[in-house]
């Protein structure tokens, strides 16, 4: 489904040129759980940015779902971005001071969802990640796992291709840390392909494939036992 | 996203942020207020004197004494003795001039005016019967000036409202009461009906003696400051200045035109020479409704453009969640719309309101000046729509991920 082929992102400032990926080539197929390794400056993100179609590449081919991304213009891109990828930062991005079901509603404002089943659907993400009571919370209202969820439920539902989290949980605490890797395995299992960059090996273990990148080349790809979530409480 | 979403997304982003809101309309607000507020006042004030002096009647002409230049300087009108009561009367004997009706011979100076305890400051006008008519006096207790208070060189006076308020106090019956100006001792007979105005030329605060009185009386001297001339209708006013100039000028003997020692003024000429004086005046409030108009155009402009610099992530989260270019640049717009709609609409009521205000304070005319509103208006808004909208294309046209990490 995700076809990455010599992949190379080269920055630029005026004085120097740094290589942050260089002739990355890979696959992703439907169904997928896959962790992206790797220390800090090691490209990751940069690879990520360009999986989720919010930056080009400087050489190489990107094909989603048999669209060559690569090609495309800025408004086509945030066409692909709106149906196709959904995105989980590490900084959550929700908008400020506005209620989890005005977040989730966003992308279907962008998209070609008719306006009432907006809050239908966002009503029904917000449950499935278990917000169905803090709808009317505003962000600053919600914990940093909360906040989480409600980007997963925005990131869910236009109902994309893949799930694209980028240290999903990189500013949660542990506890919280789990719940959110529980929603993605859950999300997984329903059929959902999902792509999650980290540096941490405890919450790579919950994918079922780990890509290792290194000084922006791939220097490992294995497929691993999927760490299973041991339920504390419930 | 139809225009309907996009109104009501644009709303909630403004309602959202209500102090940011309020201080970008506050700049719009002020930017405009002030301008239209200066503006207007100083039309008003400008239409003020005007109406004043027309209110003196269109159909006046002035004679005074001195000429218009003299080898390259110019006199000061009224300065000079070559106008005399005999000039007055020959005017209005001889069948040489046909167009004029009434000539009222005056005098006119500043002096102090005493009662037992108070005393004021006031324009002293020496005047015959016939000054009420040319000048549109009229009395509201006693009577004004007669010819016999002129031949005995009574000592009378004929007071305005002005006048009685700072020396008897308000509302008071100065009738049959004394005033002394200098040495001398005068009844009042009469007092004036309020015309209203205030400092330049103010009618009501004047003090009328019989012409005779202050000639001999009062300043000891024989000359008078102006004769002023009512001509038959305002289609003549033309041929009456040429025939009573040189009417004048074979009086004194005087064959080169000028060389004329007098001026003729028509009210229009007064008027033209206040209105000079009062554009200077609007000249320099519309110089400070500019720059005001420059300032607060500098403040909407940074408001917008730190409102818009600082919403840079919100951009990029936006088109990261799939927004396209246009409309990113179409919220932001529709936004600085309402935005300076809002401010514009208010800071129109607040200038028109100040400069009712001030305009009631100083006694001036209210007038709003249209121009001054659709100026500010276009200025402000333009400015605001622009600097709301230019950041927020240049937001939307970067890599979503640039502007998601700008700081």
């Amino acid at each position: 489904m995700i076809t990455i082929s010599h992949i190379t992102k080269i920055y630029k400032t005026e004085t120097i040129e740094t290589t942050a990926l260089s002739n990355v080539s890979f696959e992703i197929k439907k169904g997928e759980f896959v962790a992206i390794m790797g220390p800090s400056g090691s490209g990751k993100s940069t690879l990520m940015h360009i999986l989720g179609a919010l930056d080009l590449p400087t050489s190489g081919e990107y094909i989603l779902d048999e669209e060559n991304v690569s090609k495309l213009t800025d408004d086509e891109l945030a066409d692909i971005r709106n149906r196709k990828i959904g995105f989980i930062f590490q900084a959550y991005n929700l908008l400020p001071r506005t209620t989890a079901i005005k977040n989730v509603i966003i992308p279907m404002m962008y998209g070609d969802v008719a306006k009432e089943k907006w809050q239908e659907k966002a009503k029904k993400y917000l449950e499935m990640v278990g917000l169905g009571d803090r709808m009317y919370h505003t962000s600053n209202q919600l914990s940093g796992g909360q906040q989480q969820r409600v980007a997963i439920a925005r990131a869910l539902v236009m109902n994309p291709s893949i799930l694209l989290a980028d240290e999903p949980t990189g500013n949660i605490a542990s506890v919280q840390a789990e719940e959110i890797m529980e929603i993605f395995q859950k999300l997984n299992n329903e059929g959902h392909t999902i792509v999650m960059i980290t540096h941490e090996p405890d919450i790579a273990g919950h994918a079922k494939r780990i890509i290792s990148i290194k000084d922006g080349r791939i220097t490992d790809d294995k497929k691993i036992n999927q760490k299973h979530i041991v339920y504390k409480h419930k | 996203m139809d225009f309907l979403t996009l109104t009501t997304e644009s709303i909630g982003t403004l309602t959202l942020n209500k102090l940011r809101t309020g201080l970008a309309s506050l700049g719009i607000v002020i930017g405009i207020g002030s301008v239209i507020a200066l503006i207007s006042l100083g039309q008003g004030s400008q239409q003020a004197i005007q109406s004043q002096i027309q209110s003196l009647g269109s159909n006046l002409l002035t004679v005074q004494p001195g000429a218009q230049r003299e080898g390259g300087v110019q006199g000061a009108a009224g300065g000079r003795t070559t106008l005399t009561l005999d000039d007055a009367k020959a005017i209005a004997a001889t069948t040489q001039i046909t167009t004029i009706q009434n000539v009222s011979p005056e005098i006119s100076r500043r002096s102090q005016v005493t009662t037992g305890g108070s005393n004021t400051n006031t324009q002293i006008i020496g005047a015959t019967p016939i000054y009420a008519q040319v000048h549109k006096v009229s009395i509201t207790t006693g009577s004004f000036i007669t010819d016999q208070h002129v031949t005995a060189i009574s000592k009378v006076a004929v007071i305005g409202p002005q006048v009685v308020t700072d020396l008897f106090g308000e509302n008071a019956d100065p009738i049959g009461q004394n005033i002394r100006i200098g040495q001398q001792t005068l009844k009042v007979i009469g007092v004036t009906v309020s015309k209203g105005g205030s400092g330049f030329m103010n009618q009501d605060d004047m003090i009328y003696v019989p012409l005779s009185t202050a000639q001999k009386q009062l300043f000891g001297i024989n000359y008078l400051n102006s004769i002023a001339l009512e001509a038959k209708n305002e289609n003549v006013m033309t041929d009456a200045q040429n025939e009573v100039g040189y009417f004048l000028l074979s009086r004194h003997k005087i064959s080169d035109p000028v060389k004329a020692d007098f001026t003729i003024m028509s009210q229009e000429d007064i008027l033209n020479t206040a209105s000079a004086m009062t554009g200077t005046f609007t000249a320099l409030l519309s110089g400070i409704a500019a720059i005001s108009l420059l300032v607060g155009g500098i403040g909407i402009m940074n408001i917008m453009l730190v409102t818009v610099t600082e919403r840079t992530r919100e951009i990029g989260l936006r088109k990261a969640l799939g927004a396209k270019k246009r409309i990113i640049t179409m919220q932001f717009l529709i936004e600085s719309i309402i935005l300076t709609f809002t401010g514009g609409i208010i800071g129109i009521f607040v200038g028109i309101f100040t400069s009712y205000v001030i305009s009631k304070m100083i006694n001036s005319v209210f007038l709003v000046s249209v121009q001054s509103i659709l100026l500010a208006f276009a200025v402000s808004a333009g400015i605001g729509i622009i600097f709301g909208w230019y950041p927020a294309k240049r937001a939307s046209e970067l890599q979503p991920i640039e502007a998601l990490r700008y700081e």
